[in-house]
């Protein structure tokens, strides 16, 4: 678990995933961040609110947030290139390239640039020095601020290149250096499914906030990502969204698992219109604020208590 | 000539596999000798490039000729970089009887991708 001990505090990195597609999760990310920037009066405090979207294959969040980009930076990756008249064809690259983006085949190797996943291997190992690195852009990264004074960052991918995550690490690197980093709050808004782009997005942060919906396909999807939160050893909660469809079965496996139920959104015809008109929820239903700010709240709680029976355990390994 | 055929199952009665990366099998065929011998793919669980691993590895045996009934675009790539030839049927056939189409002359070769390839699907 991140170590507390810089003078100055740590922000409080919350990713929001979903498992599924289409379940909201960029309705949550987004409630919860304006939530934050403009807390109810009772509020003790107003947190510093930083949002990533991360979702650089489809990045939606911005026409909620509405930010006003002013920096942007192309992201590349570094894929070999051959120079023929060094080469001996000896085969090494090929055999270190694990994703078989170079091939030896007759008299020079060939490199298959989508396939390069820019680790330099094959470059390393080269007895010849014949391959060097040359920039490949696969997409670009941007920040602005929105009108609520939220710090918004996201990445996209070019269409036709296959890998998102070199985006999201640069994105999240680039975003928010942790030396200047002066927000208390951040908001990772992560791509659907589990695979490598939502692992990355969720690496380094305290609390994941799973969006599901009570159907057999939210149940199966929201299986896959608690295994996720399990697996990076991330404390987890859920948000039922479109409540009111389907079944309970969700709300039993959550029980079973562990897993505290934070929000329920019902379903309803004036929610799904509004975020269809690019209305944030907050603004169809401004009670919601409170709702979510209370769980961010129950999140703290959750996290101060998390950490408490981390210390526990230790003591009681320490003990022995 | 020595042929490839991606195949679900090490015989020559076995039905071609449709694609030619990620089959179980791989059945090299020697058309003058009718000897064959049946590998298992190494590509088969590869996480991206399939069909450029499945090509490295045929190049090995010398192999002269593909039969597959499609072929994507890096591997395409990768087979007329070795001087392998392409030749696709449209319909599932076994192995054996690929190869006897290929020898009565019934299999048209191909040059470009006949799919726009697997990767990130």
């Amino acid at each position: 678990m991140g170590s507390n001990t810089a003078s100055t505090p740590r922000p409080l990195r919350i990713a929001v995933a979903s498992g599924k597609g289409g379940t909201g999760k960029t309705t949550v990310a987004v409630s919860l961040a304006l939530s934050l920037i403009e807390p109810p009066p009772t509020a003790t405090s107003q947190p510093q609110v930083a949002f990533l979207d991360c979702d650089v294959e489809g990045p939606n969040a911005h026409l909620y947030l509405r930010p006003i980009f002013d920096r942007r930076e192309d992201v590349v990756i570094l894929v070999p290139e051959v120079d023929a008249s060094k080469c001996t064809v000896c085969g090494k690259c090929a055999e270190v390239c694990q994703y078989h983006a170079i091939l030896v085949l007759g008299t020079t190797p060939l490199v298959f640039p989508h396939l390069c996943h820019g680790c330099g291997s094959c470059a390393q190992i080269c007895p010849e020095n014949a391959i060097s690195e040359q920039p490949h852009p696969i997409g670009v990264v941007e920040a602005g601020i929105t009108p609520h004074g939220i710090f918004f960052a996201r990445g996209m991918l070019q269409a036709g290149e296959p890998l998102a995550t070199p985006i999201i690490r640069r994105l999240k690197q680039w975003a928010i250096p942790p030396s200047t980093s002066s927000h208390s709050v951040i908001i990772f808004d992560a791509p659907p499914g589990t695979s490598c782009p939502v692992v990355e997005t969720a690496r380094g942060a305290d609390f994941l906030l799973l969006v599901t919906e009570p159907t057999p396909f939210g149940l199966h999807d929201l299986r896959l990502a608690a295994q996720v939160a399990g697996e990076l050893g991330i404390p987890a909660g859920v948000v039922i969204n479109r409540d009111g469809i389907g079944d309970e079965s969700v709300a039993s496996f959550c029980a079973s698992a562990g897993l505290p139920i934070l929000m329920r959104i019902p379903f309803q015809r004036a929610i799904s219109e509004g975020i269809a008109q690019g209305r944030a929820l907050l603004d169809i239903h401004p009670e919601y604020r409170t709702g979510f700010w209370n769980m961010f709240q129950h999140i703290q709680d959750l996290l101060a208590h998390h950490s408490q029976m981390g210390t526990l355990r230790q003591l009681a390994t320490d003990s022995q | 000539m020595k042929i490839a055929i991606p195949a679900s199952a090490p015989s020559l009665d076995a039905p071609m596999d449709s694609r030619f990366g990620r089959s179980a099998y791989f059945i090299l065929v020697d058309t003058d000798t009718m000897q064959w011998e049946a590998h298992e793919n190494p590509a088969v669980h590869a996480s991206g490039g399939a069909g450029l691993q499945a090509v490295q590895f045929l190049s090995q045996f010398g192999t002269q000729a593909v039969i597959s009934c499609d072929f994507g675009p890096n591997a395409t790539t990768a087979l007329s970089a070795a001087g392998i030839l392409m030749y696709q049927c449209n319909s599932p056939l076994t192995v054996r009887e690929a190869v006897s189409q290929l020898s009565a002359g019934q299999l048209h070769q191909v040059h470009n991708a006949t799919n726009p390839g697997h990767h990130g699907k």
